[in-house]
């Protein structure tokens, strides 16, 4: 599988990362070698193999569904670019 | 006196307990070297001077009492991407421009409940995603190592680059670092330094800037296998607030280090003979098994059928992983804001400006690979080949294998800016291919300096172990350290 330029277009969309019409050459062609050399993967027989999904043998842990942290709003903004009475200011979203 | 600069953590520990000097006088030596070779080397980028002599002080009031921890006065250099409270943390990104977090990683914090000292933090490869440690927002860091009769700059490897290049330099004692396909194993046999990924869930998670996280895992580089074992005992240990977090007792591992071969039966895998292999790597290896044996440990030839298949898997897993990961850098909360004409624009412009070229490369594999009609034919792929490369380890396990010996790195460290892998991301990844079998089977792995290629240049060796047997491999280490018997310091010209 390859990428055309209308795909990076899109995956640069979906990831919210804006790209000039000049770079998208040259990302295509990185991309196109990244998934060529991922294609190799089509040789391996995975028939009935199980996806990982946990690199050790656990289980989630549980917790008493109780507040055990919190109360420092002034604490979560404080690296916020823009904020005013504790809250994360953005451009306006709704018209 | 001599250069306080120049001991193991050990020796430092040690004379620190006898009141040779003070930890206010090692920490000065420190900031000092450092102040003298970082405008050469670029490890740190930035230097808690004033905090450092503070944390020495209080060392030194400890330490006058005969009290104090593990680390007591240990001046120690922290990898970019730790979180540690009200000091700089950008994972060496501009993105995170200003970034100073409310909050201490687990791992430092325990740094410091043991007495460690903080000089400052260093340098990698932005969101530790890259090899050489030229992804770095705040540009390369330079290895402490140059080929004989060259002026070139070599790369200390990466992502943890600063830290090896910071340990190999005597810029400070010991160093934090992470690893996601060899961003510790690989900048350490570049650098002549020993480093380890513990086993997956040893240490914990919680506060480090997250890059792929079923693959991440911290642990330490240093100087010798002694100085690592006591530096990683301080790092491990079960912590609630990282929901994979083993809970399990921790080894005083420095007490495994001299423990020895005898009985051990050691894997070579055939797989990784590569086609191509420099001579002197293969040479190294056989070396290094000729060592085990003469200690006493017996060797055995297995098959990891799929190693072939590991990095190529690693580069679905990963970048899916951390283009999920990264979707919290948005000009919202932390780092850099580039206004937009709406919150949309401003999105894009934020991370545009933020993120370098390597980044959003993996970003946008990772958004591919996710996206609506590729994720089975990718990433369940890639997970299911995965399930394949950990079975092959379990079977070689199985057999009665306790350890394997791989070479670390396909070769000694290549310069800065070599063209022919700016040219091609592939060729730069294939520095990772003994490593990221390792990190994608969740195991311990350790990278200690076993000899030296033509040009002088340190070459290094990896033991492979199973999960939570890292006493095995500071043990095995030991022997190759101590076999190797070479001076893998680097000659200063900085």
């Amino acid at each position: 599988m390859s990428v055309d330029a209308a795909t990076v277009k899109r995956i640069a969309r979906l990831a919210r990362i804006r790209i000039d019409e000049s770079e998208i050459t040259s990302y295509q062609g990185e991309l196109n070698a990244i998934l060529g050399f991922v294609e190799q993967l089509q040789e391996v027989d995975v028939d009935g193999v199980e996806p990982m999904t946990s690199v050790t043998p656990m289980t989630l842990r549980r917790r008493d569904d109780r507040i055990s942290d919190g109360g420092y709003a002034e604490r979560i903004v404080s690296n916020a670019p823009l904020s005013e009475d504790n809250f994360f200011m953005v451009p306006k979203v709704v018209e | 006196m001599t250069d306080l600069t120049k001991l193991s953590l050990a020796d430092a520990r040690r004379a620190l307990a006898d009141k040779s000097f003070t930890a206010t006088e090692l920490t000065g030596a420190y900031l000092t070297a450092i102040e003298a070779a970082n405008p050469s080397l670029n490890a740190y980028v930035a230097v808690t001077g004033e905090q450092a002599l503070e944390m020495a002080k209080a060392s030194d009031e400890k330490l006058a009492k005969g009290q104090g921890g593990s680390l007591e006065g240990i001046p120690l250099g922290i990898k970019d991407l730790f979180g540690t409270k009200g000091v700089h943390t950008q994972a060496a990104s501009h993105i995170l421009d200003g970034f100073k977090p409310e909050y201490e990683s687990t791992i430092t914090s325990q740094l410091w409940r043991d007495g460690a000292v903080m000089l400052g933090k260093l340098n990698m490869d932005e969101f530790a995603m890259g090899s050489s440690n030229e992804t770095s927002f705040y540009g390369p860091v330079v290895s402490p190592f140059r080929a004989q009769g060259s002026n070139a700059n070599l790369v200390p490897g990466g992502s943890s680059g600063g830290s090896a290049a910071a340990v190999a330099a005597w810029l400070c004692a010991g160093a934090t670092a992470t690893d996601t396909g060899g961003s510790i194993r690989q900048p350490a046999a570049f650098t002549g330094t020993v480093g380890i990924k513990p086993t997956y869930g040893r240490c914990s998670r919680w506060g480090v800037v997250a890059f792929a996280s079923s693959l991440d895992q911290a642990g330490p580089i240093a100087r010798t296998v002694e100085d690592a074992a006591l530096l990683m005992t301080s790092m491990s240990g079960f912590d609630p607030k990282d929901s994979t977090s083993a809970d399990l007792a921790v080894p005083d591992f420095a007490a495994a280090v001299e423990r020895g071969v005898k009985g051990l039966t050691i894997g070579v895998p055939r797989e990784y003979r590569m086609d191509g292999m420099p001579s002197e790597i293969e040479k190294l290896w056989s070396q290094g098994l000729e060592w085990l044996v003469a200690e006493g440990a017996t060797v055995k030839d297995i098959s990891l059928p799929h190693t072939k298949y590991a990095l190529p898997a690693y580069y679905i897993v990963a970048p899916a992983e951390a283009s999920s990961n990264l979707a919290r850098y948005d000009g919202v909360k932390y780092g850099l804001r580039v206004s937009g004409k709406d919150i949309t624009d401003m999105y894009e412009l934020t991370r545009a400006a933020g993120f370098g070229r390597e980044v959003k490369r993996r970003i946008m594999i990772g958004t591919y690979v996710l996206s609506a009609g590729y994720f089975d034919a990718y990433y369940v792929k890639a997970q299911k080949v995965r399930t394949l490369i950990k079975k092959d380890f379990e079977d070689a396990f199985n057999l009665g294998v306790d350890a394997i010996l791989t070479p670390a790195t396909p070769s000694a460290a290549f310069g800065i800016g070599d063209e022919a892998l700016a040219a091609d991301p592939v060729a730069m990844y294939l520095n990772d291919v003994f490593t990221v079998t390792v990190n994608m089977a969740g195991l311990p792995g350790i990278a200690v300096p076993a000899g030296k290629d033509a040009k002088g240049l340190p070459l290094g060796l990896q033991l492979i172990g199973k999960p939570f047997d890292e006493e095995t491999l500071f043990a095995a280490a030991r022997i190759i350290e101590r076999s190797a018997d070479t001076d893998f310091s680097p000659t200063p010209w900085w």
